[in-house]
């Protein structure tokens, strides 16, 4: 009689892996290629999917519905936009200021993990909204106006496009894996436990507010990441954009569809909503409209996603988080 | 104390009324069916524009669109309540939130995709109802409109809390608000006690967006900030409580008209702060709770939840 033990990794999933390191590769070499248009989407993309990874950490797998995660990313803009007007180079500036951001975000979560569910989800927007309203005050921003990344059009464009292309990739590439070794390790057991039930796991001795808050932190980072790559490709910052409660529409959409607290849900989700935006980005509002509509009817009808669909078809998740453990033998 | 300071206080403490009858139904979603519903802003938008539209497109006087729109909001409270938001309660607790986020988005831009982005406003189809006013000693100016909205406020909340303490259906809510399992134990059936609410609340955000859209211009984006103001009031009197909400209400504007008389983006600003300083002080207090008051707060470093 053997004693349980955890299961090795599937073989499914060992293959997933593989295959997504050579399309990892082949994307990279993809700008050799590519018309300068497509380049542009797929950057898009992967700030698409770094966005939905970081909710899904947030909301799927510790819980944390947070309606406010444009504070971070309008942080993040604005903290690029004081970083180069400091004479710090564009590309600097773009990677440091997610930093500056997990040290706002850090005091934060002090206060925001202690609240409750609801008042959590609401708080971090009027925590948005505080944010848009004092990055308002900034002279340098003007306002509503807002102000230009001028230092990035002395680049040439398509070195630009290039090196923001590839930053998106190793941002997309970066979160999941980076997610993927978080939530295999002790804190993804930790979270998930939690967000099961929080009671439950802490009388097993999880410290529910260190889970939390190192999550909380990482997805403010992110969120402010892609805010940069954002201000990278489109130049110009505006307090109404960066601090948008859309981004966060976008984020639950993804999420949603693809299928929250599964792995793969948010790069589904992602890929779905650029398919769509392809499709029906010109129909503008009615667009918007579909996308909070898809929204409601994913998660009335169908709460796992795509990826939920998926693996009761196919019997298990892929890339589960899951521990998988097995009967001992005998 | 001077002039403007002096109407700032007036005007705050009237514009809390708005603010109590759209925090009201928040608050009895909250208390009784508890959830946060996050469209409740875009609700209560969409309330103002079927007003708007009875009375611009179809011709009828105010008073018969408010009459019809307010039943017909509750009506769709009630069927919300049991299409949707009984579903996603079912779900478990995050449900919720995410349904009806994307509610809001679903209102906001199917809103904008009918009517376009124009401003719209009731004020020109209620008479000097919208200028008109009282002269005080002092320099003091009191609105009618604004007025009449804190004698409705107290109304409202006056009625609703007779109905709460004196009707079978207000005892039957407060019993599932306090324990859904235990009342149903004694026949009360939760279910309907829950659309009853959403159809008082739904209510409620109607007359809320009415009044919005007689003393202001009215846009399909414009429910995201009136759910945040609801919000601040429920949480700034004390969640769960009918009076709070309007003592809350009236913090809040006083907040936000002091605020106003320095500049619109302060006037935002101070409302929102008032909010994140009582939310907290709660988590400070709570957290000297847990460890033996605030000698013992200041000694020991790190979260007690350790």
């Amino acid at each position: 009689m053997t004693e349980p033990h955890l299961l090795p990794m599937p073989k499914g999933d060992r293959r997933l892996i593989l295959s997504a390191g050579a399309l990892l590769i082949l994307l990279a070499l993809l700008p050799l290629v590519a018309p300068a248009q497509a380049i542009d989407k797929l950057t898009q993309l992967g700030i698409y999917v770094l966005l939905a990874v970081m909710w899904n950490l947030l909301a799927g797998y510790a819980g944390l519905v947070s309606v406010g995660q444009q504070a971070f990313v309008g942080l993040g803009g604005y903290a690029m936009v004081r970083l180069v007007e400091a004479g710090l180079g564009p590309f600097p500036a773009l990677v440091l200021a997610p930093f500056l951001v997990a040290l706002v975000a850090w005091p934060l979560a002090w206060f925001v993990l202690r609240l409750r569910l609801g008042e959590f989800a609401i708080a971090m927007w009027v925590i948005a909204e505080v944010f848009r309203g004092l990055v308002m005050f900034d002279p340098l921003v003007q306002g509503e106006t807002g102000t230009s990344v001028l230092a990035l059009n002395a680049i040439d464009a398509d070195t630009r496009r290039l090196a923001i292309y590839l930053l998106s990739l190793v941002a997309a590439s970066a979160a999941l894996a980076g997610s993927f070794v978080l939530l295999r390790g002790r804190l993804g057991a930790e979270a998930q436990a939690i967000r099961d039930d929080e009671e439950a796991a802490a009388s097993v001795g999880v410290s529910t507010f260190r889970v939390k808050r190192l999550i909380f932190v990482a997805a403010a980072a992110g969120c402010a990441l892609a805010g940069t790559l954002w201000l990278a490709s489109a130049i110009t910052f505006q307090p109404r954009t960066g601090f948008g409660i859309q981004w966060t529409v976008f984020m639950l959409f993804m999420v949603l569809t693809g299928g929250l607290g599964t792995f793969l849900g948010p790069v589904v989700g992602a890929v779905l909503l650029m398919g769509l935006q392809e499709a029906f980005g010109d129909f503008g509002a009615w667009y918007l409209f579909g996308v909070g509509a898809l929204s409601v009817a994913f998660a009335l009808a169908l709460p796992g996603g795509l990826v939920g669909l998926w693996s009761a078809r196919r019997g298990r998740e892929p890339l589960s988080m899951r521990r998988r453990l097995s009967a001992g033998e005998g | 104390m001077s002039e403007s300071l002096l109407n700032a206080l007036v005007q705050g403490v009237l514009l809390g009324g708005y603010y109590a009858i759209v925090a009201a139904g928040l608050s009895l979603m909250f208390g009784v069916v508890r959830f946060i519903n996050l469209a409740h802003g875009d609700l209560l938008v969409l309330g103002a524009m079927l007003a708007l539209i009875a009375v611009e497109a179809l011709g009828w006087p105010v008073w018969l669109a408010v009459a019809t729109v307010i039943p017909l909001m509750a009506a769709l409270g009630w069927a919300l309540q049991r299409l949707m938001f009984e579903r996603a309660l079912a779900a478990g607790p995050l449900l919720p939130i995410l349904v009806t986020l994307g509610l809001g988005a679903t209102l906001q831009n199917g809103m904008f995709g009918l009517f376009g982005s124009n401003t719209r406003s009731l004020g020109a189809h209620i008479g000097d109802l919208s200028w008109s006013g009282w002269s005080l000693p002092g320099g003091l100016r009191v609105g009618t409109l604004p007025v009449l909205t804190f004698t409705l406020a107290i109304a409202v909340l006056g009625l609703m809390h007779l109905m709460l303490r004196r009707t079978p259906l207000g005892r039957a809510i407060r019993a599932t608000a306090q324990d859904p399992g235990a009342a149903e134990l004694s026949g009360v059936d939760a279910r309907r006690v829950h659309r009853a609410a959403a159809a008082i609340a739904f209510a409620l955000a109607a007359l809320g967006g009415v009044l919005l859209a007689m003393r202001a211009q009215v846009t399909p984006f414009a429910g995201p900030p009136q759910l945040i103001f609801a919000f601040e009031a429920v949480v700034i009197g004390g969640i769960g409580s009918l009076w709070g909400t309007l003592i809350g209400g009236i913090v809040l504007g006083l907040a936000q008209t002091l605020g106003g008389t320095i500049s619109a983006q302060v006037s935002l600003l101070a409302g929102h702060l008032v909010l994140l300083a009582v939310l907290g002080w709660r988590v400070l207090r709570d957290e000297a709770a847990a460890r033996g008051g605030w000698i013992a707060l200041m000694r020991v470093k790190g979260p007690s939840h350790d």
